[in-house]
Parts: C-alpha cells; structure tokens; sequence
C-alpha cells in the first residue's frame, strides 16, 4: 500500500542533509518525493495551465493578481522561486502554455485561427501569429500543413 | 524525470571539428548535459540498438553524413517503439523551407541551422536544451513540438 504523508521542518535543510535524511528514511521504505519549494512550482505551473484553460478568466484577470491570490504568496516571490528552479519565467511558461493551447486547438481543425487567436485572448490574429512563430519558428499554417501531412505519413505506414 | 539527472545528449556529426564545438559549447549551460558522439548514421543506429544502452533524451543530427543520411536515420528511428521518445534534433547547415517541412513531417522535432560563430551556436544549443527541458518536465505534448530555429 502507497500512502502519502506532509511533514514541515522549520529548520533550513542543505542539499546534504536532505540527502541523509532520504538515505535513513530509504532504508524503512519511505521515499522523500517532493520538497516544499518543487510543490510550490508545480501549483504554479498547475494555476497557469488552469488560467490558459479558462476563456473568461483569461481575459478578465491579470496573470501576476491571478497567481497571487490563488497561491497566497507576493507575485515576486513566485517569479523569483519560478525563474530559480525552471530555467525560463513565469512569463515565457505562460506563453509555451498559450502556444500549446493553440497547438492543440489548431490540430482539432476545427476552429479557424482568428477564432483561437480570440480564444487565447490574442487582440488580433496578426500577434497571435507573430507569437506563435517567435516561439515555434514557425506560422500556425505551416504548422498545421506539417501535422497533417505527419499523419497522414504515419496512417499510411 | 528524476530532478538533477543531467540530460543525455547525444551528436551524430561525421565532421570532428564540428564534434568539438557542440561539446565545448555545452560547458556554459546551466542544465546539466552529458554530451556523447558518433560519427555517422551507421554507427548512431549501432549505438542507439545497443542491448545496454541508456536512452539519449535528445539526439542532434547531422543532415548530411556519409555512408547514412541525417533523414534516413530520422525515418528509422521513427519506425522503432522503443527510441519514439527521443526528441530529434535536425542539424544542418544549409535550410531551405523543403527540407526543413520534410523534417518534421518525417518526425524531427527541432529543425536548428548550424550557426556560423561559436557564440550563436551556445546561444541556440541552450534555446533548445531548455525548451527541451520544459518538455520533459512540464507535461507538454512531444506529438507537436516543433521549433525551427
């Protein structure tokens, strides 16, 4: 049986002590999986995914008051853990978000662009395009020329 | 992924000084890599069916090797269950839109144009070691990523 189990530590713990105390805990079966700073990460990550998700909210809220009346933490904190742990920022993880968002919607085909560019809360499809081409190198209608044409290779094989 | 496990990254590139200017510019890059190369498509495929081999996260490859083709290697590739997970970077230094959508569309998943200086080429390897990066850990959809840089 698998159970899961919180326990804080009000001391700061070095990499070195963590690493005892994963080694001690290991030999009674218990297995340290996650540490505050990388659970905060990923309900970053999850709130983001949940604002990218919900059309009304991602027009209505600021993505900074967002975060921080949802994590109850100062936006400048999270950016700063964020930047720290991930190697990109919140910001640039909201828009690999957007953007795959998009690449979802666009693979569908079944929205035109100017709707998913409305969907994604884009003011017009002119920067929806110019951002989805600075992240991916590519246009959205190559894009989806290129995913298609993928498909149609791999169901012939 | 295990936090802290550096990425694998493996090269396949017949030219040495090219072999030698990917490894160097790893060295300034934040994300911890392990760098390995071979040098022609023949010996990649030895390698990667290896019966003890690590996987690669990442393999570059070199459009035009000897003996077996960046594109040819890319198509077997695909056809194997066991190495889909590999993300595949084409490495070539000329580009035309052709081959570059011919890439993709037979599996490549960066398509990245041999930069002239030594500075880009860190530049663009760190691009793609990091976006790379947020694939493996944030849950993102490999089926469609593609990136031409």
């Amino acid at each position: 049986m698998i159970s899961h189990t919180e326990i804080e530590i009000r001391d700061v713990i070095t990499d070195e002590h963590l690493k005892y105390l994963n080694h001690s805990f290991l030999e009674h079966g218990v297995e340290i999986i996650e540490t505050q700073k990388s659970i905060l990460i990923q309900k970053i990550k999850d709130a983001i995914i949940e604002l990218v998700n919900m059309e009304e909210k991602l027009s209505a809220v600021k993505t900074s008051e967002f975060l921080a009346n949802k994590l109850h933490h100062r936006y400048g904190y999270l950016s700063n853990i964020f930047s720290e742990v991930t190697y990109t920022t919140i910001e640039n993880f909201m828009i690999l978000q957007k953007i795959e968002k998009a690449k979802q919607l666009i693979t569908t085909n079944e929205l035109t662009f100017t709707e998913i560019a409305w969907k994604l809360n884009y003011s017009s499809m002119a920067h929806f395009s110019l951002q989805f081409k600075n992240t991916t190198g590519l246009t959205p209608s190559a894009f989806q020329r290129i995913i298609n044409k993928r498909r149609m290779l791999t169901a012939a094989a | 992924m295990i936090r802290n496990e550096p990425i694998r990254v493996l090269l396949a590139d017949d030219d040495f000084d090219d072999q030698l200017l990917f490894r160097e510019a790893f060295e300034g890059i934040k994300i911890k890599t392990v760098v390995e190369t071979v040098k022609n498509g023949i010996e990649l495929m030895d390698h990667l069916l290896r019966p003890d081999i690590i996987l690669p996260h990442i393999l570059f490859l070199d459009l035009n090797m000897p003996m077996k083709a960046g594109l040819e290697c890319l198509s077997e590739i695909k056809r194997i269950p066991m190495l889909k997970d590999i993300a595949i970077v084409i490495y070539s230094t000329t580009s035309s839109d052709r081959e570059i959508e011919e890439s993709f569309i037979n599996g490549a998943n960066v398509y990245l144009q041999k930069p002239v200086d030594f500075t880009s080429l860190k530049k663009v390897l760190a691009e793609v070691i990091t976006i790379n990066w947020q694939y493996q850990t944030s849950g993102l959809n490999r089926d469609t990523f593609l990136l031409s840089l």
